[in-house]
């Protein structure tokens, strides 16, 4: 039990309020830098009263930036990625967790493995891969003179090649690949009862039925939580973005707030920038506050 | 309605083995409750007819047929788990219904089949309840309807009523019995509860360290317990045993001090063998009564409609079950008398009973 005296009390909330004043206060200054004109916002010191101009700076942000479409492509990715890894880690959460298959014990320390090998580790031969996704099967074929065979034979010269740059699937498949949310799901399904398993198989439910029927739906505080936080990583992602779009038409928004940041000798417009930051910060504190109920029930409830 | 036919099933985990060869007949319609401590195996063979668990040797046929490498669903057995196992995130209709959900039964049907099985067991009012808004008793009631739907040929019960409390658990066991008189399915109910075991059970299987002791109804394990651990296990308070020893014409008993006359019936001179009898059949008489034991009072434990009065008779503890209105105090002298029909025999070496003693009874001298 927690004591309860009125100075630990304030002392406390003291501590807490001190802690939320050291959070945001960055966020109200990028707030009033973005409602001041470019005069108000390069004086030193920039003044802490808001200015008047905040709707026009937006609507500057907006079209110089093109947002529209780039907060549309990031919305694309972040989904994407948040399903692609709730979908990916629950199924081999499952396969790790329920069946004793040989290999499995190699195959778990696998994907363990990849949390040492973080993006930006990997970073160039992923890039190799994503811009010809078949060109180590290319090389397989040429090596062993298949090719040579092929063509020696049909006649068809074999050139094996799909790019996968300035592509969503490009953007989302590199990210999904990581073992984190395994590891949730991995500790989630240890702490289902082995009798629910076992009723399961009573009632005549295959593997796949017990997955989709039961361990899917009690999962769901967990699906939001590793949701969430999926969503907001693959949105605030920055270098793979980067190097991957060369093409305009798939760049995201966090990528394209480059372009409000003025240039060295360029005019100081940092309000626009600003107002940029906030708007490219709207979507995940709106994806935040929704699953928010989720998020905290699967954190506390213990549903038996 | 089935029956199972279980033939030397053995079970071993990694290097230990926890079941050691059992061989089992159980009638179709039969309830038959496996008893034994903890630790017996007895679960173990439950879930191996359940085909929850591998065979590791020997035969389990359901119906004639050699169910061993079925699975679970196919071998057409239901049952019912100790913490009931209800799906957590389904209401009490869809709990008892999804059984049928998967097996494909249309939905008009599955509602009808829950309407039924709500209604034998009463649990109408509650089927869209989620099982965390169940009292233990309704719990357990949603998991014996979730095995009753499928109408199995078998019934498996592991210790189900072991979660609730005293008074629900009688009513319970009076539901089941009720319930397997109805519907008349083969059942095999696993407990250590001998009470339990003792009301519910057509015949009784007492296992102990992965074999079985004994089987028969449960009259004939309480008055012709099998073995040592049958006789001391099955019956509260439990059986009295007294070591003793054959010598020329009798049992020398605790260590010499008291003797039984008794023919020995071509036993050697030496053989060590456990005397023992039931608390409630010793009877209480006053001190120094011919033929009785000398004892002093230890502790009266009082229960109401008779009490238990441990005695302690030359260092070995020893329990007296009386209705009788008596209250020795503790620390004084009574007289216990017994009946040579009363006395069962055991070998000391393996715990086997002995019939040899009975036969040629004379009236004992103690």
């Amino acid at each position: 039990m927690v004591e309860r005296t009125p100075f630990l009390n304030f002392f406390t909330h003291l501590i807490l309020f001190v802690g939320f004043v050291f959070c945001v206060a960055p966020f109200v200054v990028v707030a009033i830098a973005a409602s001041h004109n470019l005069r108000d916002v390069n004086d030193v010191p920039m003044s802490l009263l808001p200015g008047n101009d905040f709707w026009v700076n937006i609507k500057t942000a907006w079209t110089t930036a093109d947002l529209g479409p780039k907060l549309l492509n990031s919305f694309i990715m972040a989904a994407g990625v948040a399903a692609g890894k709730v979908i990916i880690s629950a199924l081999t959460a499952f396969s790790i967790v329920y069946f004793r298959y040989p290999g499995r014990t190699f195959i778990f320390w696998l994907i363990f493995v990849t949390l040492m090998l973080p993006l930006e580790v990997r970073i160039v031969p992923t890039y190799a891969v994503v811009a010809d996704v078949l060109s180590p099967y290319q090389a397989i074929l040429d090596v062993t003179g298949l090719s040579w065979l092929i063509e020696k034979v049909s006649g068809v010269h074999v050139s094996l090649s799909l790019g996968l740059l300035n592509s969503y699937t490009g953007l989302i498949m590199p990210l999904i690949a990581t073992a984190t949310g395994t590891f949730l799901y991995r500790q989630f399904f240890l702490t289902v009862p082995d009798e629910l398993t076992e009723a399961a198989r009573m009632d005549g439910a295959g593997a796949l039925r017990f997955f989709i029927d039961i361990l899917l739906p009690l999962s769901r505080n967990n699906m939001a939580a590793l949701g969430t936080i999926m969503f907001l990583w693959a949105w605030n992602q920055y270098l793979w973005p980067l190097l991957i779009t060369t093409d305009q038409s798939h760049a995201t928004a966090v990528t394209e707030l480059k372009q409000l940041i003025p240039n060295v000798g360029g005019i100081p417009e940092w309000h626009i920038a600003m107002a940029g930051t906030l708007i490219v910060m709207l979507p995940p504190l709106v994806v935040v506050v929704a699953m928010q109920r989720w998020f905290v029930r699967g954190l506390i409830a213990t549903e038996k | 309605m089935a029956s199972i036919t279980i033939r030397d099933v053995k079970k071993s985990y990694a290097k230990m083995q926890v079941v050691h060869g059992v061989d089992l007949d159980i009638r179709s319609g039969e309830f038959v409750v496996i008893l034994g401590p903890s630790g017996c195996g007895k679960s173990t063979l439950l879930r191996m007819i359940a085909g929850l668990e591998d065979i590791s040797g020997g035969e389990i046929a359901i119906d004639g047929t050699v169910v061993n490498k079925l699975e679970p669903r196919e071998r057409g057995c239901a049952m019912v788990f100790q913490n009931y196992a209800l799906y957590p995130h389904m209401s009490v209709a869809q709990n008892i219904g999804y059984s049928l959900k998967v097996a494909g039964v249309p939905a008009a049907e599955r509602q009808l089949r829950i309407q039924a099985v709500a209604r034998t067991l009463e649990l109408e009012q509650l089927l869209d309840r989620r099982p965390m808004a169940l009292s233990g008793g309704q719990r357990q009631r949603v998991a014996m309807g979730r095995a009753m739907i499928r109408e199995p040929k078998v019934f498996l019960f592991d210790e189900p009523l072991s979660n609730l409390d005293a008074k629900l658990r009688v009513q319970m066991r009076s539901e089941i019995r009720k319930l397997h008189r109805r519907l008349n399915a083969t059942s095999v109910f696993v407990t250590h509860d001998q009470v339990e075991a003792m009301t519910l059970a057509d015949r009784l299987v007492v296992m102990n360290g992965g074999r079985v002791e004994q089987v028969g109804t449960p009259g004939e394990i309480y008055t012709r317990p099998a073995s040592r651990f049958v006789a001391t296990f099955v019956g509260a308070p439990a059986m009295n045993i007294l070591e003793g020893t054959v010598d020329l014409d009798g049992l020398s008993l605790l260590g010499g001090s008291r003797r039984l006359t008794i023919a020995r019936a071509g036993l050697p001179v030496g053989t060590k063998v456990a005397m023992g009898v039931r608390p409630e059949a010793v009877r209480l008489v006053a001190p120094g009564t011919a033929g009785a034991l000398k004892a002093t009072v230890d502790l009266v434990e009082e229960l109401g409609a008779g009490r238990v009065i441990y005695v302690d008779l030359d260092g070995a503890p020893f329990s007296v079950m009386t209705s009788e209105a008596v209250h020795p105090e503790p620390g004084s002298a009574v007289g216990l008398k017994l009946s040579p029909d009363d006395m069962h025999f055991f070998s000391s070496e393996t715990g086997t009973r002995l019939d040899v003693f009975k036969a040629s009874v004379p009236e004992p001298a103690l």
